[in-house]
């Protein structure tokens, strides 16, 4: 492991040097000890767009955003993103809530979504 | 009927792939459609109001994903102003830099980008590719499959793949409900085979995304993106719900990247009678747009659809381009198999192998064809020691290295334990040790009948079901004693939490250092500069298996060695009219043995002794030593002949028939293709030179013919022998061999 790392820590803001085979051995260790915390997205994200990816800086924002949302609401979001499944208001209702949850990148792809399935013709109907 | 020359042509393979007349409206057409818009951009208050001569209103909704975040509109104005063929020219020119060709590309639309790399030839193409891609070190990518699911197969095969140098596996399942087990055992046998090797288990959009939290894969390859909406939406996705799942992998800290390729939209049937190329374009620039750090494209699926089509196959190395060109890692296809020519395939493949991408494949089928749920692959099992060789041929890192045969089945003995215990241990299934046996020996499924189809299922149910992560494996692997393996698929899941390997074309190496764009960037600028394998690695692809030294062949000779030849001393002239010498060359009776054709020396010395007993003519052998040349050793073997005949025969089986009164180079028969010559041959030959002593007519014998590659063969082989008997060679007079 090289050097650069030795402060890292995970979701669960727990030092990584704590994750050690022993400690997994354990049964110490979670997942959310070993999952990226969003400061590190935030980091990686200046460095993306320092390396000529604006893109992909922006999505490690967006990213950062959802290390808060759970598993199973995370797959619930992509669904209802998928064609068909939403309508235009449901999709700005979902916006809405990403906003009052500290997602404003997310809410902001959503409501994107929601106008363009609006006009072809992608949403659900209401 | 048509002619034989003919029928023998319809017969070779290349007859069978799809060949199609290009038709716009299908789509079938590489490179430049008609009915391809001319390139365009008009910005208004900082919105783009036209794109490819699209106005805003009608933009569908690929266009306004990438209208919306695809073009960077500080550098739009200057990039779309280039002209084509000056853009064009920077790719290959050393003095403009991958990073200002970047740049100019971040501003330009799908159809500009097209129309430039267009003008690229294919050579010019394998420049471009050289100095675009990511990363510096070029890499490769495996596919670890089979038939059953078969978990120890998987981790066998999967500890194999690592071990030849991929440094990303890619697994599928043909039954879904088994994913989560396959992606288990191919993860332990990744770890088996090397530290830092990448692992995805490709499956429907929410079980891989379901995986990839439980931190049962370390990547995710197969978010799908296509060229038009019609077909985009037929996927059930749209560019935003692709978005969100890409930033939904990286919340977890999880790699991935998209897939397209050209010919797909052509292939279901809606490519709006675009030609392959831009609609290819309209992906790659969307896969910039949604943020995805790489590509795997070059046709993938329908990478046949594409070579069916005049210029196609330069059109999947150029969509490998493009990816490069908009700063995005580049999965560079030869994955599907296009073609059932040989010949074919590598062509399509060289100038990527030689170029070097950061995935050669993105899925080298490193299994058996018949075990590959993708389907066969472009590269296969049987083509392992191929590429190999074409890396040494070239020089050229193509990602793969050498294994030491031994040590292979160690790991794979490692690898099959390794699951077994853990598969003991977490509850998911028991395997009999026949069933293991099989695994650790098997080249594909077909050779392990003792199989359970119905373990893979259960496991996969009970991960499912019992909410087992990745963490639960790695207790079980150091519980089982595996602590090596759990200590890298612990620090595989710690990667997640650094990121590191969220940038553009990151790898591991052995060490864990991650090489990507940031880390390892290409800084190719010509000739002496980019990327030169270590002296470490330029050993490995130097070092295939198969090189063999003098010192081997030696040794190898030195097997066969006996002493039934024993020297009496100088040979004398005869007088007598039946006497025929058989003039042997230096190394016989000393170092070399063994004919090229596997026929031992003194095999071959009977042979000869026998054919001129036939004839009533008394054979006696006579080692020249001061020449190895085989003329002159049939000479000087004629002049101590009574009958003035000799047969002339070289320790590595190549032999003729001399006479004393002609010069060194004429000679009366000569058996030059030392590897195809028989016994019965030598025995002709020996009968013949009987007759000529006699002054009877001799049998004419034929050369055996072959078609085989028999210089590749032996050739290496010939230069050490030849080393060999000049080694053996003096400056003392010839000597008698006695054969007891």
């Amino acid at each position: 492991m090289s050097e650069r790392n030795v402060d890292a820590y995970g979701y669960s803001e727990r030092p990584l040097s704590e994750v050690t085979l022993d400690t997994v051995r354990r049964g110490e260790v979670s997942i959310d000890d070993v999952r990226i915390h969003p400061n590190t997205l935030r980091h990686q994200a200046s460095v993306a767009a320092a390396h000529g990816n604006p893109n992909l800086s922006e999505n490690l924002l967006r990213a950062a955003e959802l290390t808060s949302i759970p598993d199973e609401e995370v797959m619930g979001i992509y669904e209802a993103l998928r064609p068909y499944r939403s309508t235009a208001s449901n999709l700005f209702e979902l916006a809405d809530s990403l906003d009052s949850r500290g997602a404003p990148l997310v809410a902001e792809l959503v409501r994107e979504a929601s106008r363009t399935y609006q006009r072809r013709g992608l949403a659900k109907p209401e | 009927m048509t002619i034989g020359r003919i029928r023998f042509m319809d017969e070779q393979r290349v007859n069978l792939d799809g060949f199609a007349v290009p038709d716009v409206d299908l789509g079938l057409v590489a490179f430049a459609s008609p009915h391809d818009p001319i390139p365009s951009l008009v910005i208004s208050e900082g919105q783009v109001t036209e794109l490819d001569s699209r106005p805003a209103s009608e933009f569908d909704a690929i266009d306004s994903f990438i209208a919306a975040h695809g073009i960077d509109l500080d550098v739009a104005i200057e990039a779309m102003a280039l002209d084509n063929l000056v853009a064009a020219r920077m790719f290959i020119d050393p003095n403009v830099s991958r990073s200002e060709i970047v740049r100019l590309v971040a501003g330009m639309t799908p159809a500009k980008l097209a129309e430039i790399i267009t003008l690229l030839r294919p050579a010019e193409l394998v420049i471009a590719m050289t100095k675009m891609r990511a990363r510096r070190t070029p890499s490769n990518q495996a596919h670890v499959t089979n038939r059953s699911d078969d978990p120890l197969l998987l981790s066998a095969d999967a500890a194999t793949a690592a071990a030849f140098g991929f440094r990303e596996i890619e697994t599928t399942v043909p039954v879904l409900g088994d994913a989560p087990s396959n992606a288990i055992a191919v993860s332990i046998g990744a770890a088996v085979g090397s530290a830092g090797v990448l692992v995805q288990c490709s499956v429907e959009e929410a079980l891989e995304l379901w995986m990839g939290l439980r931190g049962l894969v370390s990547y995710a390859e197969t978010v799908s993106l296509y060229g038009t909406e019609q077909i985009f939406v037929d996927g059930d996705d749209s560019p935003w719900s692709k978005a969100f799942l890409t930033s939904a992998y990286a919340s977890r800290g999880i790699k991935m990247r998209v897939t397209s390729g050209g010919g797909a939209e052509a292939l279901m049937g809606g490519a709006e009678k675009r030609s392959m190329f831009y609609l290819e374009a309209r992906c790659v620039s969307l896969a910039r747009a949604i943020g995805a750090q790489g590509v795997q494209n070059g046709g993938i699926d329908s990478a046949s659809v594409a070579s069916s089509v005049p210029g196609g196959v330069r059109s999947l190395m150029a969509e490998n381009l493009m990816v490069m060109a908009r700063n995005l890692e580049a999965c560079t296809g030869n994955d599907a198999l296009m073609s059932e020519s040989d010949v074919r395939r590598t062509s399509r493949t060289h100038p990527i192998f030689i170029a070097g991408s950061d995935y050669i494949c993105s899925g080298f089928g490193s299994i058996q064809r018949y075990d590959n749920m993708f389907g066969p692959s472009q590269w296969n099992s049987e083509d392992i020691d191929d590429f190999l060789a074409m890396q040494r041929d070239w020089g050229v890192d193509g990602g793969l290295r050498s294994t030491d045969m031994n040590a292979l089945e160690s790991l794979r003995e490692r690898a099959v334990s390794a699951v077994r215990d853990v598969y003991r241990y977490l509850g998911l299934g028991d395997f009999s040790d026949e069933w293991a046996a099989q695994a650790i020996d098997a080249a594909g499924s077909k050779d392990i009948p003792a199989a359970d189809l119905m373990t893979p299922l259960n496991a996969a149910r009970i991960v499912r079901d019992s909410g087992i992560t990745m963490l639960d494996v790695v207790t079980a692997l150091a519980d089982c004693g595996y602590e090596v393996e759990a200590g890298r698929m612990l620090t595989m899941l710690q990667q997640r939490v650094h990121g590191d390997y969220l940038h553009t074309a990151a790898i591991f190496d052995e060490q864990w250092n991650v090489l990507s764009l940031v880390t390892d960037p290409n800084d190719y600028a010509g000739p002496g500069t980019g990327y030169v394998p270590t002296p470490a690695r330029q050993a490995e692809i130097d070092g295939i298996r198969q090189e063999r030294s003098v010192a081997d062949l030696r040794a190898e000779q030195q097997q066969h060695s006996s002493h039934r030849l024993r020297s009496t001393g100088a040979a004398t002239l005869s007088t007598d009219p039946r006497d025929v010498v058989i003039g042997v060359s230096p190394a016989v009776g000393r170092e070399v043995w063994q004919t090229l054709s596997g026929l031992l020396v003194v095999d071959v010395l009977e042979e000869l002794l026998a054919g001129l007993e036939e004839e009533g003519c008394i054979g006696r052998i006579v080692r020249v030593n001061d020449t190895i040349d085989l003329g002159r050793l049939g000479l000087t073997a004629a002049q101590l002949s009574g009958s003035g005949i000799s047969i002339g025969l070289q320790a590595k089986g190549t032999a003729l028939i001399h006479r004393r009164d002609l010069t060194p180079l004429a000679n009366l028969e000569l058996y030059s293709v030392a590897p195809t010559v028989t016994r019965e041959l030598y025995r002709l030959l020996g009968t013949n030179a009987g007759r000529h002593a006699k002054g009877s007519t001799p049998e004419p014998a034929r050369n055996p013919y072959s078609d085989e590659a028999i210089e590749a063969r032996y050739h290496t082989k010939v230069i050490s022998l030849v080393a060999i008997e000049r080694s053996c060679s003096n400056v003392y007079v010839p000597e008698t061999l006695e054969l007891v």
